[in-house]
């Protein structure tokens, strides 16, 4: 790294000469690295380094936040003067502040968050990763006429945070991932899905031949799609996509949006917000979890909580300043960004799994739509209205008939959490956002 | 080349390379020796982008000044093209040794290539145009003098309509130093700048809320959002249509007619034919509008182009991020498709001309074809006089965003501000509206173009590939005689 605390310590040092009461910097420093084909052949191969530093400084309750990717000694002594400067100008705001300091972590758990492994891979070999992976899809079906590609990439960053009420702390995280889009054509249709596999470690990553195979299956049976008539019926979403749903309730639960009333989940804590079958979990604690931390965004620790137990939702997700502004403690959920204060997020969100397989939820439906891909951004966080572009399979009997396309589903996430009829056994716990099959009991499908 | 002491970004506002001489010493023959170090044998062709960006955000929210921020990112992106090939790196480290680095991975793609060219760079040119001359950059503009705007902000819309009980409000501005030097000799250099004013609004009537935004900008002076109190404008249409929403009832669901209003209701072009005509997805036949050249895509009404020459626009560019002059490219003309949007790689394997379409978010990405500013020409309807003719159908006016899938052709976009149209008369609002379509059939179910094209107001961002940019849309009134509505009353 080519920053440490010492070079952090004065940084805060040099900005407490300047007038400064209080202030904090992150600093994050790390390569990354990614191979692209497509049809066999190399695309695109491209190699990464970067670093950057984010600087908070308080005068009493006003404050402001730098950010540069400059590290020489003479950007950071100006950045410090600038961002004393900006400070001193912006109004003041009652609620900021750094955490008090008994409240801070007090060691930095190991949470296994790394492994270099995949670094040391020959970039033939990372090549080859990705090369295997489209060749698996493509093979599958003479169907299976063209592609996107397939990417295998890796990265390995350093993350340190220092704050002048006394915490320092720094880890380090990896990652790989591969993925592949086929595309598969059929009477004059095209089709394309994916598949991927994300890790923190490379070694706990599925074959580059599954994640082939699962994105050739997932392309072919979009082939023959068509529309269907506007209908109120059952809605069943994959893992892939039920997780965005859970998504949509972790923001809706972060202090921000709460206290902005931009949520529609303002003033129902302690409510009966979900089906009684729905609890969710927050954890950052989960060991090689994509979402995992060892500590918050403010140097507080970070520990798993239950967000939603049986439909009731037990907490928001707060940092120190939400929390104030709500008059609750932080949960320990702070994410902080680079160029910008601290906000309270999710980390490895998970709706736990239920008792029923994905079959014998389809099995359940006479009539309905298992979804699989959604778009568009018909969501409003404010009132709940959900309209979204979909692509899925038609239900008819209990099996699934035919794929459907060029139709959306609408509701209202209030309601929908609350018409949660069936989960499936088959959460993703690797998921950073999760939940396994979910039924919804009932949506407008507009078709025809 | 050696890291000089830096000097303020804006003190030669009209020479982008005496920037980069003066901040990190890159000079003629040091971008010569760096290119030589990217260039192999089979290497087709290589480029140097150079970038340094400021950025400042500040924010709004109960009244109070939330967040003051400024940002500081430089890099260098190494790009090496052989045949189908690339190869890129960049680092954020603007040195010879990381130079050296990237240009290691960048020509790696041309295997064993060893020899070593050497390419004379020519002088520096500027763009041969400047469609965006700034006396005094935004970003220059006191924090404080900003702070007062969201404010004053702030104020008019708590006074617009009492039941407006939350206001958000934020300016961002950016500015931009590229350089680009490519292995044909070719040095150029840009200075973007980049302004954006957003109002949101909540409005609460016995426990429903419903929200409403507007905001916009472009590659302006910081005076621009106040020429004809044009802040004041986007507040009060913030707030009008968060009270306008309060009386929005269910959207409907099914197929009808569609009334799209004039602007930002142009975002259906973007995704349902500009996304289908990136060449990209064109040379690789993995778009739904592969092999269409020439063939009726759209209504004999319509006309569509992408302009990345209009002033001070926010999708415009004076080159592309390959150095190329941006130009006002047909891609339909009276429904008849006629081109695509080009960036180098493709066009050269496409044997086709370059369009100024190559596009990137920064030195960390490598340039892709993107649209600028996309819009449809004018029409002869009257708007009212298509309202008139429509019996039952769905009047949108505003959007939040919309998505393509390229290959199916199916895109859709949302409406944040729609109406329903009853026998030729605007009839109640409508709340969570989505319009569902597929792009090669949409437009050729145009009947009505009106005589009022107006382009957006400055607020789109274009996401392809993980990478965003800033871009434009615009169109006229118009009426398509079946889409599929997605609300929740069937």
């Amino acid at each position: 790294m080519a920053f440490d605390l010492n070079r952090a310590e004065e940084l805060l040092k040099k900005a407490e000469k300047q007038g400064a009461t209080a202030g904090d910097l992150i600093v994050v420093e790390g390569d990354s690295f990614s191979a692209q084909v497509r049809l066999r052949e190399v695309e695109k191969i491209s190699n990464a380094r970067g670093k950057s530093l984010g600087l908070r400084i308080f005068f009493g309750k006003r404050s402001a936040i730098t950010s540069t990717s400059d590290f020489s000694h003479e950007s950071l002594d100006r950045l410090v003067s600038d961002t004393c400067t900006l400070a001193q100008i912006t109004p003041e705001d009652p609620f900021s502040g750094l955490p008090a300091p008994e409240l801070l972590a007090k060691s930095v758990p190991e949470r296994d968050l790394a492994d270099t492994d995949v670094e040391k891979l020959p970039i033939e070999e990372k090549i080859d990763i990705a090369r295997r992976a489209e060749g698996a899809a493509l093979e599958q079906d003479p169907r299976l006429t063209n592609s996107e590609g397939a990417e295998f990439g890796h990265y390995h960053t350093l993350v340190l945070y220092a704050a002048s009420n006394g915490f320092h702390g720094s880890y380090q995280t990896t990652g790989a991932s591969l993925s592949v889009m086929p595309i598969a054509t059929q009477d004059g249709q095209m089709q394309r899905d994916y598949w991927y596999s994300s890790r923190r470690k490379y070694k706990e990553m599925e074959s580059p031949e599954a994640v082939g195979k699962t994105a050739a299956m997932r392309t072919l049976r979009r082939l023959g799609a068509r529309k269907v008539t506007t209908q109120e019926v059952p809605v069943i979403f994959d893992p892939e996509i039920s997780s965005s749903l859970v998504g949509h309730l972790a923001s809706a639960v972060s202090g921000y949006s709460i206290y902005k009333g931009a949520s529609f989940l303002i003033d129902q804590l302690g409510k009966q917000i979900a089906s009684a079958d729905v609890t969710i979990e927050d954890d950052p604690t989960l060991p090689s979890g994509l979402g995992s931390r060892p500590f918050d965004g403010e140097g507080l620790p970070s520990y798993k909580k239950t967000v939603i137990e049986n439909g009731v939702l037990k907490t928001y997700l707060l940092d120190t300043y939400s929390g104030k502004k709500l008059g609750l403690a932080s949960t320990g959920s702070a994410v902080r960004g680079i160029g910008d204060p601290p906000s309270a997020g999710s980390s490895n969100f998970h709706l736990k799994p239920g008792r029923y397989t994905p079959q014998e939820i389809v099995r359940s439906v006479k009539a309905g739509l298992y979804v699989t891909e959604l778009i568009g951004f018909g969501v409003n966080m404010v009132t709940g209205d959900y309209s979204r572009g979909a692509v899925g399979i038609w239900i008819e009997n209990g099996e699934l008939a035919y794929p459907v396309e060029e139709i959306t589903i609408a509701g209202n996430l209030k309601e929908m959490y609350k018409q949660i009829e069936m989960i499936g056994n088959d959460l993703n716990p690797w998921r950073r956002t999760a939940a396994p099959t979910l039924k919804i009991s009932r949506m407008t499908v507009a078709g025809n | 080349m050696t890291n000089k002491t830096a000097n303020s970004p804006t003190n030669n506002p009209e020479k982008p390379d005496q920037f980069f001489l003066e901040k990190y010493g890159l000079s003629t023959s040091s971008l010569e020796s760096a290119m030589g170090k990217v260039l192999g044998k089979r290497i087709d062709y290589a480029d140097l982008f150079f970038e340094y960006l400021t950025s400042e955000s500040i924010s709004l929210e109960e009244g109070i000044v939330k967040k003051v921020s400024k940002n500081v990112s430089q890099g260098v992106g190494v790009r090496a093209l052989a045949q189908e090939k690339t190869g890129y790196a960049y680092s954020d480290d603007i040195n010879t040794d990381q130079l050296l680095i990237a240009a290691k991975t960048a020509r790696y793609i041309a295997e064993e290539g060893s020899s070593s060219a050497t390419v004379p760079m020519h002088q520096v040119t500027a763009p041969e145009r400047n469609l965006y001359p700034v006396g005094t950059p935004p970003i220059e503009v006191p924090v404080e003098r900003k702070i007062k705007l969201l404010e004053e902000i702030d104020r008019i819309a708590r006074q617009y309509d009492p039941r407006i009980k939350k206001v958000m409000a934020s300016f961002s501005s950016e500015y931009k130093i590229i350089l680009i030097a490519n292995s044909e000799g070719v040095v150029i250099g840009d200075i973007l700048p980049l302004e954006r004013l957003n109002v949101t609004c909540i409005a609460e009537e016995q426990g429903n809320r419903q929200v409403g935004s507007f905001g916009g900008g472009g590659r302006y002076e910081f005076g621009y959002f106040l020429d004809e109190q044009r802040f004041e404008q986007y507040t009060r249409e913030a707030a009008r249509q968060a009270i306008v929403n309060l009386s929005a009832i269910d959207a409907p669901a099914g197929g009808m007619e569609v009334v799209l209003g004039p602007g930002w209701p142009g975002i259906l072009l973007h995704e349902a034919i500009g996304h289908g005509l990136e060449a990209d997805f064109n040379r690789k036949g993995t778009s739904a509008f592969s092999g269409k050249i020439g063939q009726r895509v759209a209504s004999e009404l319509c006309t569509i182009v992408d302009d990345g020459t209009l002033p001070s626009r926010r999708g415009s560019l004076n080159c592309d991020d390959e150095g190329t002059p941006t130009s006002k490219t047909v891609l339909i003309e009276k429904g008849i498709l006629k081109g695509y949007l080009q960036d180098r790689l493709n066009a050269k394997l496409m044997k086709m001309p370059l369009t100024g379409n190559g596009r990137r978010e920064s030195y960390a990405h490598s340039p892709m074809p993107r649209m600028t500013n996309t819009y449809m020409l004018a029409g002869e309807s009257a708007p009212e006089e298509i309202l008139r003719s429509v019996r039952k159908g769905l009047y949108a006016v505003s959007f939040g965003g919309g998505q393509v899938d390229i290959t199916s052709g199916k895109f859709v976009f949302s409406a944040s501000e729609a109406y329903l149209i009853e026998n030729g008369k605007i009839g109640r609002p409508v709340k969570g509206a989505t319009l569902i379509g597929n792009g090669p059939d949409v437009l050729t179910k145009v009947t009505m173009v009106g005589n009022d094209l107006s382009l957006d107001s400055g607020i789109g961002t274009c996401g392809k590939d993980g990478q965003s940019v800033p871009v434009g849309v615009g169109l006229p009134t118009i009426k398509i005689s079946e889409m599929t509505v997605g609300g929740t009353k069937s």
